[in-house]
């Protein structure tokens, strides 16, 4: 199988591993992941404005290329899923104005939210499918107890995102299962991390990520898995009792391409 | 009411594309809200005080740099308001403004440290600067 793979400026730069990560293991499991070509950040956060057309271009961009051949387009980073899947949705959602729009500036294409947009964890468990990964790994966790960590931009708006129940997910603890691990049951798993304020208020972001962090820890997480780069920096920078890893560094140790 | 502010309550309500009539001040929002403790006017204030016209506080104020747009007010309001989306339409009349934005690439070098991932550069900007 092969798919659209919009990997974003942060998995070529300090995030490198969840992308290096991510194709090993989707290699493995059958599935080739093929960067699109010239393609432009997401923006990092999807603009809810109904008079926002510039900032979601590059995100149209990208979808188009996907649609034309064919493909669903994938996504690693929750901050970019977000917002490809905010603005393919706006494009169905809204022909005559957003789509309209946005297609006068990218003429002469017609694109009107035809592309299938999945994060990585769709990949796993709705086309490859947790049973299959559960025969392809070689390292089981051996009840490693794994918390897992959504945050808010895999999960929400959930009408739009759509992945899971916003409330209570559970795609990523049915991996972790799969996978041989224990996923341990916490309140924080789906709240903000503080995201983009630990730029101008760090404080902000240490209060959030240790309130996660914590209650990880009273339910006795040896590890936290996440999918966001942003999640990642602010757990770590913030927090030290529970270790913080790319849920990929899990699948990838599990599949036996990582020691 | 003025004309020009009674234009730009429209502005913002438009654009946003929330009615903020349809709110009945359960205050779930602010009780959800992570970004709670640091905001001067709170996610139901806002609601309400768009509702009244009152908006020349919530333009001032700093509040609108705190919403971390993690849409729990928009997913958990019982009545389907959205919250997040009118604080980012106030924000957005704010920073459109010439001269207005909230942060500026002079600034960055001060802020950052070897860690911090681009994301968090590329977000902060889409949302504090026009």
């Amino acid at each position: 199988m092969k798919v659209s793979y919009f990997p974003g400026c942060t998995l070529k730069t300090k995030a490198k591993d969840l992308d290096e990560q991510a194709r090993a293991c989707a290699e493995i499991l059958g599935v080739t992941l093929e960067e699109i070509s010239n393609w432009q950040c997401c923006g990092g956060a999807f603009t809810t404005a109904s008079d926002e057309i510039a900032t979601k271009l590059s995100s149209v961009r990208a979808l188009m290329e996907a649609n034309k051949k064919g493909q669903p387009l994938l996504t690693v980073c929750s901050a970019c899923h977000n917002v490809i899947k905010q603005t393919n949705v706006a494009m169905k959602e809204n022909p005559d104005n957003f789509a309209f729009r946005a297609n006068m500036n990218l003429a002469p294409d017609n694109y009107n939210g035809e592309a299938e947009v999945i994060h990585y964890l769709e990949l796993l468990r709705d086309k490859v499918g947790y049973d299959k990964i559960k025969e392809k790994v070689v390292k089981p966790l051996e009840g490693l107890k794994v918390a897992c960590y959504y945050g808010c931009l895999l999960l929400r708006p959930s009408k739009v995102m759509a992945m899971d129940d916003a409330e209570n997910p559970t795609i990523m603890e049915d991996l972790v299962k799969a996978l041989g691990g224990e996923p341990v049951y916490y309140a924080y798993k789906n709240e903000c991390c503080g995201g983009y304020i630990a730029l101008e208020d760090a404080e902000s972001a240490m209060k959030k990520s240790q309130k996660i962090s914590n209650n990880a820890k009273a339910q006795g997480a040896d590890v936290i898995i996440t999918a966001c780069p942003l999640c990642m920096y602010n757990l770590k920078k913030h927090t030290k009792d529970v270790p913080v890893i790319y849920f990929t560094e899990l699948l990838a140790k599990a599949l036996g391409i990582k020691e | 009411m003025e004309k020009s502010k009674e234009n730009l309550i429209q502005d913002v309500v438009r654009r946003s594309g929330v009615n903020p009539r349809k709110c009945m001040k359960c205050g779930k929002c602010s009780g959800t809200c992570p970004a709670y403790d640091e905001m001067e006017y709170h996610p139901h204030q806002f609601v309400y005080m768009i509702e009244t016209g009152d908006i020349e506080p919530l333009l001032k104020s700093k509040s609108i740099y705190k919403c971390l747009t993690c849409f729990a007010c928009v997913d958990r309001c019982p009545r389907g308001v959205e919250p997040a989306k009118l604080i980012e339409s106030i924000r957005l009349s704010v920073i459109r403004e010439q001269g207005n934005n909230h942060l500026t690439p002079q600034m960055i070098p001060e802020l950052i440290d070897e860690e911090m991932p681009q994301q968090a550069l590329v977000t902060a900007f889409r949302k504090y600067t026009k």
